[in-house]
């Protein structure tokens, strides 16, 4: 599964990499963008993910110890926040859409600054494709959760076997991580910018 | 002791007749009929790439662009670049020779992850299928390299679905690169350290490591270009303040490590075949197999040399340029301690040793013209002529492509039990040879001189080299197609091979041809080094077998 | 691949999920100042700091083997290879002008 996550590190990185880029070279154009996000939400789902990684983690240690029932319940709690975070994201995405902030023949951005208006949708289109991938992976993550949720009802895992658990594990934390880095990048650095 | 206990009867169970019917094929989990799997695909494909070479270079008998349109013409470059790489070059040795052998060589029963295994086989004719689907569905025309903004906002051609079809190729690549790393670290029979290990195993577990860190790059591109075709995004758009440059760099950063990920195998099988037909262990061992590695990291830091004239800064040019000069260092050190190999060795020249011998010289070529090609001015005027296309078609062909016949040649007598005849087998060795040289030499000739690539119709002076080219190709069609015939009529009626014909070193000449379903019937021990064929000659010779030389 | 090694105990997870609550806080009051440059650097340094707690407590990462360990370093080598070796060119592309010494 490291290994895995290695290639996702390397996927991610390839959209982390535009990002930085364009930032150098658009700056005034991130900025602008970057000031129209919902500091609150998105605080609000890095806190609901830390929370989902705690229950998860709880969840391996359960199946380790054999604990079923706990194993269920962790794993119901982590799908929950999941669920929870994909909520708010949705929460957010109509409210771009609505401020037309959605890059395509929809979009119009009216911001103060010094910025040319075409790299603002560049800024929205990294932003929505890096979000929506990463909210992709966590519904693909909640699937896997689904999976373990039943394969533990029906007592497949012990302590001698539970290695599907930690494998899920270690990747809903990788998503974690791809959002610990999503939120200051995309929300939190140039928040407060005198111009 | 180098043959296994018991001795075969013809009746002994082994992968290929332990269970019969369609589902038991493609439903399998055993890394050989895996390998067979993807052979079977991969010929399949390579046969479909060279149908659009031919078109191609039918084309390019004459001046004008006579046979095809021009759009039609961009669809036939853009077509055999896709499925040659992507279908054929990417998985050839790994997932055939790799598939087949790595768990053999390392005395394991099969990969780490067989099920896994099968699944990357399916991801692979899925993803084929969409590239067969948008071939079928008139096309695309893009070129391979998928450059925006064409592909991202002109070309009216497939180019999603093509790109989803390498996409989807990619996690098979992925997956098996996966399982190559993972086997390798756990599965290592008792005394079988990494020294012991044969240098086709580092050659693969190198590719594998590129496999790892840089498809997933590509893919996030191809998504990037979907996206962008799909919804106007804009990221590599110029109209709207995108880069398109930054797709390329994008792109390059896998599609260079990519050429490692497709040479490296190859050059696996060529220390392996060349110890064996000079009975003497590789030398300089620890350089090769360090020089895999150099390969696999230096290789992520030259791909800017695809973009010097695209308009990337003059200073990072250079740096790239020094960059790529480096990544030549660790190929030549192979191929100088291939050569000392060689010396003092009892060379024989069965088939195998043709293809190492072709495929040392023709890469060489190969790779010093990508020298060349790494020097900015030179590329100033030789990019994106017919130069750079005899480079990668040296590289590709001479090279890669060489060394799967070689390994096919070499492990086919393991994989099937059966010998090919060998007067047939060194004819069209010599018939590639032959076509191949003479389809491809003329080429670099025509780039120098101007002609540039991806055109359908070029000036009249270009013709008679042109017309040379084309016979060569009908030449190294013929010395391709040999092999099909003559290998499918061994399974019939070629020789019976026995454990090892070739008097090779190495675990998987010590169980039966055709293996067992589990290779081994215990599991070996490994107490001797790698290429131990001075032990093994002299063991012959006390048994009274003949030796070579 | 279960590999048997030591185990952070549930109070160190909860020690750590704490810190990163704490550290998101934090992190979401740094934005609202106004440092300048400063606050780009900030925000990514609690970020990896966030990062490397997940890393090494939740997935275990700490206890895991050498080799696991270079996996992921190189990940990241090779992620920090990817930027920097464009950024090269995006950053060095105004610098070259044609200056005629004989003019």
């Amino acid at each position: 599964m490291w290994l895995f996550l290695v290639t996702e590190i390397m996927f991610f990185g390839g959209m982390f990499a535009a990002y930085l880029i364009y930032r150098l070279s658009y700056y005034n154009a991130w900025v602008a963008g970057s000031q129209t996000m919902e500091i609150k939400l998105g605080a609000i789902n890095t806190a609901v993910l830390i929370c989902s990684s705690l229950t998860m983690v709880m969840a391996v240690h359960s199946a380790k110890l054999g604990n079923r029932k706990l194993t269920s319940i962790c794993l119901i709690l982590t799908l929950v926040l999941g669920f929870a975070f994909l909520g708010v994201k949705a929460v957010e995405y109509h409210g771009h859409w609505v401020h037309h902030e959605v890059p395509g023949p929809n979009f119009h951005f009216e911001h103060e600054g010094n910025y040319d208006p075409r790299n603002v949708s560049i800024f929205f289109s990294l932003y929505f494709a890096m979000t929506g991938m990463h909210a992709f992976h966590m519904i693909i993550g909640a699937g896997l959760l689904t999976w373990l949720l039943i394969a533990n009802a029906r007592g497949r895992f012990s302590p001698e076997y539970n290695s599907p658990v930690e494998m899920v594990g270690l990747y809903w934390h990788f998503v974690d991580l791809i959002w610990i880095y999503l939120f200051p990048l995309l929300y939190l650095i140039s928040h407060h910018h005198n111009g | 002791m180098m043959e296994t206990a018991s001795h075969t009867t013809e009746a002994k169970t082994n992968y290929l007749n332990a269970d019969y019917g369609v589902k038991s094929w493609l439903l399998t989990t055993d890394h050989k009929r895996i390998a067979l799997l993807y052979l079977g695909s991969i010929t399949l494909f390579f046969f479909l790439g060279g149908f659009f070479a031919m078109l191609i270079r039918l084309e390019l008998l004459t001046p004008a662009g006579d046979l095809v349109l021009a759009d039609t013409y961009n669809k036939l470059f853009t077509m055999h670049g896709i499925v040659m790489i992507f279908l054929f070059l990417i998985p050839s040795v790994p997932a055939v020779f790799g598939n087949f052998l790595v768990p053999m060589m390392i005395g394991a029963k099969d990969l780490a992850f067989p099920r896994l295994n099968l699944a990357s086989w399916y991801i692979f004719i899925t993803g084929a299928g969409f590239i067969l689907y948008a071939i079928l569905t008139g096309g695309v025309d893009t070129g391979w390299t998928f450059y925006t903004p064409y592909s991202t906002t002109y070309s009216n051609s497939n180019v999603i679905t093509a790109a989803l079809g390498v996409f989807i190729t990619g996690f098979s690549s992925i997956f098996t690169g996966l399982n190559i790393i993972v086997t390798v670290h756990r599965m290592r029979a008792p005394g079988l350290t990494w020294r012991r290990l044969p240098l086709f195993i580092w050659a693969n577990y190198a590719a594998s490591v590129i496999m790892v860190l840089g498809t997933p790059v590509l893919a996030i591109t191809i998504v990037l270009v979907a996206l962008e075709r799909l919804f106007h995004l804009g990221i590599f758009d110029a109209r709207l303040g995108g880069d398109p440059l930054l797709f390329q760099h994008l792109f390059w950063f896998y599609s260079h490590p990519a050429v490692y990920i497709m040479i490296l195998p190859g050059m696996g099988v060529i220390s392996e075949v060349i110890a064996c037909f000079s009975r003497k262990r590789v030398f300089g061992y620890d350089f090769i197999a360090m020089s895999s590695i150099a390969i696999a990291v230096l290789g992520f830091l030259v791909w800017a040399h695809h973009m010097y004239v695209a308009g990337i800064s003059t200073y990072a040019a250079l740096i790239f340029s020094m960059l790529s000069f480096f990544v030549a260092i660790p190929s030549a050190v192979k191929v100088f301690n291939w050569t000392a190999t060689l010396y003092k060795g009892s060379i024989t020249f069965e088939t195998p040793m043709l293809y190492v011998f072709a495929f040392i010289g023709l890469f060489t070529i190969g790779g010093l013209t990508g020298v060349f090609l790494a020097a900015v001015g030179i590329d100033l005027h030789v990019t994106d002529t017919y130069f750079v296309v005899a480079h990668f078609h040296y590289v590709m062909v001479g090279g890669m492509v060489t060394a799967f016949m070689c390994a096919l040649h070499f492990w086919w007598p393991k994989m099937t039990g059966k010998m090919y005849p060998e007067g047939f087998s060194k004819l069209s060795a010599v018939l590639v040879f032959i076509g191949f040289n003479l389809t491809f030499f003329p080429q670099f000739l025509l780039g120098y001189m101007g002609m540039p690539r991806r055109y359908h119709a070029y000036p009249p002076e270009f013709q008679v080299l042109n017309v040379l080219s084309t016979a060569g190709a009908s030449i190294l069609a013929a010395g391709f197609l040999m092999p099909m015939i003559y290998f499918a009529w061994s399974l019939q009626y070629g020789k019976d091979a026995g454990p090892n014909p070739y008097r090779a070193a190495g675990l998987e000449w010590m169980t039966a041809s055709p293996p067992p379903t589990f290779n081994f019937d215990e599991t070996p021990v490994v107490t001797w080094e790698a290429y131990n064929y001075d032990e093994i000659d002299a063991a012959d010779q006390n048994k009274g077998v003949e030796v070579a030389g | 691949m279960t590999t048997e090694h030591a185990h952070p105990t549930v109070k160190t997870f909860v020690a750590v999920w704490a810190a990163l609550l704490v550290l998101t806080a934090l992190t979401v009051f740094v934005a609202t100042l106004n440092l300048g440059p400063f606050n780009a650097i900030v925000a990514l340094t609690i970020a990896t700091v966030k990062a490397l707690l997940v890393l090494l407590f939740f997935m275990e990462l700490r206890y895991s083997t050498a080799l696991t360990k270079v996996a992921v370093i190189s990940a990241v080598f090779f992620l920090m290879l990817l930027a920097g070796l464009t950024l090269s060119d995006y950053m060095t592309r105004g610098w070259s002008s044609y200056i005629n010494p004989f003019r």
